[in-house]
């Protein structure tokens, strides 16, 4: 066979069963909980297994990411086509229209609520927390997040730190930054 | 015999007692009235409900916290039986076979008839559940005492196994799902030797993963990643429902009356078996209803039977669910998991103790299922308009709302920074997982379980002097244990068979009988980026 380039692979996908393999969604889905069990099942043996009679703080762990590891061997086998045809399921991995901006928002809602939180309060934590969230909506105007984040501040702030005493003081200044 | 129904009775009526305080009767109040709420809106399933309410519960009693998060969990559950008739959006597996006559009948304009019969079909329902569970729970707490831990052990990974491989999708992901959610329960201090595992030298962990972070950030956060941008504005056209439009007609009642008890008996059955949820009974019954029907080729398009039948038996099996969950403290589902969790979260043990040890609480949750049921009733009625109106939230306000309560809720859980962080991790991680094909619902129920089943594990081994074989030498863990092999051997067999065909429960029953399969929620559209 010649060899072909990296052009033409593109251009004609394979169909050889171990290609079309490493493309499917299972492939990965065994693979991450192969990972998962090994690094649980490495980390595990360095603490104490003990013996079957009197257990120590490895075992269980361990056995569970050795498990893990088998688990993941299967699932990744399902994957495994000897005919090399596809099968009609999603196997996407990203969604169609993957949406990363907005991933980040919501991803960084927390972040922001952590640091605004314990660095300014309540309020700006509140605030900074809807305000990044609602951004990530693809329809979102800058007018409609103002309003929405400040709606839900006053009453989110009255219902948790009013009603529910949860202790974190509104407004503060730790001088952070 | 008659002196355990009288003592039943006599427990009941102590229950009756705690559930009416006003005090308690006010928290399960709110728990209906705001588990609607949010349940109605659209993609909030009761998992998710469930977990963004749970902080509410923080600083309350015990007795009052469990009867409001009971409250909540049907009242999600009725809300999204709302969304499911109205706008054909799913939240909730169970009721994907809901819409498929609901919707139908709300385009012809009956769809107020619809909700109507649905509030009276789960009544019925969940009341033959709490009947069930009176009278069921103290038998199987008088044989679960008898348990040595060998047994328990056997019983948990027969739930456990149950609870992942008959839930949706693969069962060998939902396999990995569990056996990640026990690791992820072993991070922390090792309760019987104090030494720490998987901390990675953070010191916050220590006490381990906060069972509100990591329901958040898989119900909650994942679930907000996977939806964001791609919920279809939803279709507001059949929404304009008043009370006056859900009194049903004298046929429509004498028409549901018997599909009404069949579906309560097939949930009731549903629950005995251990992990067949909600999701299996309703396919079941829609299967059952139909097949018995005789014009079977009526369904889908709006037929009465096929609304009343299925919600029936999803809240007789929910009701039935809590049996084991609360007399073994062995949950099936997520949904049960998360309860557990909750009262544990009170610093309850959960175990064939809890009816001897806190009374109150089993008594009462059961008394208040009927109260916050006859509530659920009372409230639909003058506030469906206000529902459906909730209906045309759009999810950019919701979502971000809801972002704040998981914030906040992580926050107040131990008022402490660090789970805020944890809960985005784990959010990030539930949403790979989601993407991969993973349902992350067997993560929390292998996440309970977990710390009980390694003590119980370790003290079986002590106890047997290390000999692996107790599991099969003593006959009821033997018997668990079998369960458990046909169970792996059962999914093996059904794989071989059908090597292309998709295990899911739908496959297996509605499938079977020709039903559309449903779509779950929320509804996706391809994005178009111009509007």
């Amino acid at each position: 066979m010649a060899p072909k380039t990296a052009r033409e692979e593109i251009l004609r996908p394979s169909t050889s069963p171990l290609r079309e393999f490493v493309r499917k969604r299972d492939f990965y889905a065994g693979g991450l909980m192969l990972l998962f069990g090994l690094g649980i099942a490495l980390k595990g043996a360095s603490y104490r297994a003990g013996t079957l009679m009197h257990m120590g703080p490895g075992f269980l762990p361990t056995a569970l990411g050795v498990l893990l590891v088998l688990l993941g061997i299967a699932i990744a086998a399902t994957a495994y086509s000897p005919s090399g045809e596809t099968s009609k399921e999603d196997e996407r991995i990203l969604p169609e229209h993957p949406q990363w901006w907005g991933w980040f928002c919501i991803l960084m809602s927390p972040v922001l609520f952590i640091f605004f939180g314990s660095e300014f309060g309540m309020i700006p934590g509140t605030f900074a927390c809807i305000f990044i969230a609602a951004l990530g909506d693809r329809n979102a105007t800058w007018k409609g997040t103002l309003i929405l984040s400040t709606v839900v501040t006053v009453f989110g702030v009255t219902l948790f730190s009013y009603f529910l005493q949860v202790p974190m003081p509104m407004l503060t200044w730790r001088g952070g930054l | 015999m008659i002196s355990v129904i009288s003592t039943s009775l006599t427990d009941l009526w102590y229950g009756f007692g705690v559930a009416l305080e006003p005090h308690n009767l006010m928290f399960c109040f709110i728990g209906v009235l705001v588990g609607n709420m949010v349940g109605v809106l659209p993609g909030m399933g009761p998992l998710a409900t469930i977990s963004i309410l749970l902080p509410l519960t923080f600083g309350m009693k015990p007795v009052a916290a469990i009867l409001m998060l009971g409250g909540v969990m049907y009242g999600a559950q009725y809300g999204g039986a709302i969304c499911s008739i109205l706008l054909n959006l799913p939240c909730h597996p169970p009721h994907a076979v809901t819409c498929l006559d609901g919707f139908p009948m709300t385009k012809q304009g009956r769809g107020g008839v619809a909700l109507g019969l649905t509030v009276f079909a789960s009544f019925v329902g969940a009341s033959w559940g709490i009947t069930e569970m009176i009278f069921l729970s103290p038998l199987l707490v008088r044989a679960a005492l008898q348990f040595g831990p060998a047994e328990v052990c056997s019983l948990m990974l027969l739930g456990l196994l149950a609870g992942s491989t008959l839930a949706r999708g693969s069962p060998i992901k939902g396999v990995a799902m569990t056996v990640l959610g026990l690791f992820l329960g072993s991070v922390g201090t090792d309760l019987e030797t104090g030494s720490e595992r998987y901390t990675l030298g953070m010191t916050e962990l220590d006490d381990g993963i906060e069972l509100i972070a990591l329901a958040l950030g898989l119900f909650g956060i994942a679930e907000f990643m996977n939806s964001i941008n791609q919920v279809a504005a939803v279709n507001l056209k059949y929404t304009n429902i008043r009370f006056k439009d859900m009194r049903p007609t004298k046929a429509d009642l004498k028409r549901s009356f018997f599909p009404m008890w069949r579906g309560t008996i097939i949930g009731s059955l549903c629950a005995l078996i251990p992990g067949t949820g909600p999701t299996i009974a309703s396919f079941v019954a829609y299967a059952t209803e139909k097949k018995i029907s005789r014009h079977p080729e009526l369904f889908g398009t709006g037929l009465i039977e096929g609304v009343v039948c299925p919600e029936a038996a999803t809240h007789s099996s929910v009701q039935g669910d809590f049996i084991p969950t609360m007399s073994l403290g062995i949950p099936g589902d997520a949904v049960m998991a998360l309860l557990l969790g909750a009262l544990m979260i009170q610093g309850i043990v959960p175990g064939p103790q809890l009816i001897s040890q806190h009374p109150d609480i089993f008594w009462g949750l059961v008394a208040s299922f009927w109260v916050g049921n006859i509530l659920l009733v009372l409230l639909n009625v003058p506030l469906i308009g206000i529902w459906v109106k909730m209906l045309a939230i759009p999810y950019r306000y919701l979502y971000p709302s809801a972002m704040f309560f998981v914030c906040i809720g992580v926050y107040a859980a131990n008022n402490d920074f660090f789970q805020v962080g944890e809960v985005v991790v784990i959010g990030l991680f539930g949403y790979i997982l989601l993407r991969l094909g993973f349902h992350p619902a067997p993560i929390l129920l292998g996440f309970v379980l977990g710390p009980r089943f390694e003590e119980n594990f370790r003290r079986a081994m002590l106890i047997s002097r290390g000999d692996i074989g107790v599991f099969v030498e003593r006959p009821i863990s033997a018997v668990f244990i079998a369960l458990c092999v046909l169970l792996i051997g059962s999914q093996i067999y059904v794989r071989l068979r059908g090597a292309k065909t998709e295990i899911k429960p739908a496959g297996e029953t509605a499938g079977a009988s020709g039903a559309a399969p449903p779509q779950l929620a929320p509804q996706r559209v391809p994005v178009t980026p111009a509007e």
